[in-house]
């Protein structure tokens, strides 16, 4: 199920006063299994770019395949593709409409042409899932505070079964319990239900912890695109596009700078401790 | 998808027009119209069009945004030329087909209100292409604030007018939004008959109407956060005051008129087209 893009160029409202470039010549291929974080500033094109996945937005130019079939190739089927790659948007929770949960997570399923069984059955899986508990299913999604109502939300997605799942910044707007709760289901989700994962974040700390690749996007071009050890050694010209690597990434480097053997390219704060206490371990031998 | 739709037409240029105070804009635009209707005879309408297209030339905005705001009103025009056409009765018969005839008052009329009806939605286009909602709302505020002695609640209204269309872009924007998530939800728009299309309005008009109360909510609070009571002793950040410009502005529109008026009254110039 892989995605590749090639040549992606993208401009919003071309030929009149407001025209804008929001993607240049996106070149990128995203294999099966994969859990990839997409990060950048505010206005990078990063949520255009994910809009490109399932062919919400149309390229200008360019071309993008999915499982090697061009998906601006004519007579396409396109609900097929938004059937395999779900996309959460940003604040998923303001798109719930039934009236109540359960129902508003068969949306999706039922759209697919599933039996009112099937749905449910779907749903209920899907719930599970994100791991809303069970009193929630029959309360009204407007009733539920903000992390439930995001997962609630996830799970419409879910229900969907997707071979790819898109989600933009997740865990906006949540409180740090929250949004470690969202992200561990996540990566839970993408370690149990063999599925691509594509999180996108301005948050550095946020992703590091979780993903096998990160790609940066600045200006609507991609800066940097490898494993995230690779591309925090590029914390200063991170810095310069307006983010940041993780804190432990400073701190690693300021102590290999004054003298404590450490390796600098840890991104989590479990790694550190174990590099910092062994470093000190030698240190004192 | 809707992001392509522009309200409010505003199209940014930096011309002498578009720094024009609103209220200039705006009385301008008002005694323009007005003048359409002062004159009979051909001198009028050419000084009409000489000074339409000398401002349009002025304000630099493609002449192409001029015509677009005519396409709505093109069934109507249409409508209005075929009845002054076959049914103004006076002059020479030219043509006759059936009980139609079409007489030579008739032609001229239906031309004329044609090219008055035109020059109207140019002339207003005009001014809302080269002035931005906000300002002319401003504009509108400061020109009926008068109205407030007779107990008309002048600010209150303007502010309800720049709320709203502050709102207009945001509100599309989440239309937008929300019809992209349920898109990628699989929600189908397009096909089926009126009442299912209708049906699946409901996915997008109920979080639509969600979101609207929430933001009016949240503006609401701020704006009591920062103790907005309304208009009484409300001083304005950037208030208007007229320009020499603007006086040259309001100096060329009173000869305008006055040399329509006379011209178009008093000068004898048959009306003769063929």
């Amino acid at each position: 199920m892989s995605i590749k893009l090639e040549h992606i160029n993208y401009v919003y409202s071309p030929g009149t006063a407001y025209e804008k470039h929001a993607l240049k010549d996106i070149h990128l291929e995203i294999p099966h299994g994969q859990f990839v974080g997409i990060i950048g500033h505010t206005g990078s094109g990063k949520s255009t770019l994910i809009q490109h996945l399932n062919g919400l937005v149309k390229a200008t130019d360019g071309a993008l395949y999915y499982n090697g079939e061009n998906i601006y190739a004519e007579g396409y089927n396109m609900r097929e593709l938004r059937n395999q790659v779900g996309l959460v948007f940003q604040y998923p929770e303001h798109q719930l409409f039934e009236a109540d949960v359960l129902s508003d997570v068969c949306f999706g399923p039922k759209n697919q042409g599933c039996s009112e069984e099937e749905a449910k059955q779907r749903a209920l899986e899907a719930l599970q899932l994100v791991g809303l508990k069970e009193k929630y299913y029959d309360r009204s999604p407007f009733d539920l505070s903000g992390g439930q109502k995001r997962r609630a939300a996830i799970a419409g997605v879910l229900a969907m079964n997707p071979k790819v799942l898109v989600l933009d910044e997740p865990t906006a707007g949540l409180d740090p319990k929250g949004r470690d709760e969202i992200l561990d289901q996540i990566a839970y989700l993408h370690k149990t239900c063999d599925m691509t994962v594509i999180l996108v974040s301005h948050s550095m700390e946020d992703i590091a912890k979780y993903v096998d690749r990160i790609i940066v996007m600045n200006h609507g071009q991609v800066a940097f695109d490898d494993v995230p050890k690779k591309v925090f050694e590029h914390y200063e010209e991170l810095e310069r596009i307006g983010l940041s690597a993780p804190q432990v990434t400073y701190i690693m480097h300021e102590l290999k700078a004054r003298g404590l053997d450490v390796p600098a390219d840890v991104t989590t704060i479990e790694e550190a401790t174990e590099a910092i206490l062994a470093a000190l371990k030698k240190k004192g031998e | 998808m809707i992001r392509d739709i522009t309200i409010g037409q505003y199209y940014p240029a930096n011309s002498k027009i578009h720094s024009l105070d609103p209220r200039v804009k705006i009385v301008g635009t008002l005694l323009y119209l007005i003048s359409l209707f002062t004159f009979k005879s051909i001198i009028g309408y050419v000084l009409a069009t000489v000074f339409l297209f000398a401002c349009v030339k002025l304000s630099k905005v493609p002449f192409k945004f001029m015509v677009r705001g005519l396409k709505p009103i093109f069934l109507l025009l249409m409508i209005t030329v075929a009845f002054n056409l076959f049914l103004t009765p006076g002059g020479a018969v030219l043509l006759q087909i059936g009980p139609l005839k079409v007489t030579e008052q008739g032609l001229s009329t239906a031309v004329y209100m044609a090219l008055r009806l035109i020059y109207l939605i140019i002339g207003s286009s005009l001014m809302t292409l080269t002035t931005t909602p906000n300002s002319l709302t401003d504009g509108l505020e400061k020109l009926l604030y008068p109205l407030n002695r007779i107990k008309v609640p002048v600010h209150e209204i303007a502010m309800m007018m720049s709320i709203a269309l502050r709102f207009i872009p945001i509100l599309l924007e989440e239309t937008d939004k929300i019809m992209k998530a349920q898109i990628a939800r699989g929600a189908d728009l397009e096909s089926g008959n009126l009442i299912q299309k209708a049906k699946a309005m409901i996915p997008i008009l109920v979080p639509l109407f969600v979101s609207s109360f929430r933001r009016a909510n949240d503006l609401a609070m701020a704006m009591e956060a920062r103790c907005y009571r309304g208009g009484e002793g409300r001083t304005k950040m950037k208030p208007l005051v007229y320009q020499k410009t603007d006086y040259i502005a309001y100096a060329i529109m009173i000869c305008y008129i006055v040399v329509v008026f006379v011209a178009g009254r008093y000068i004898p110039f048959k009306i003769w087209i063929f």
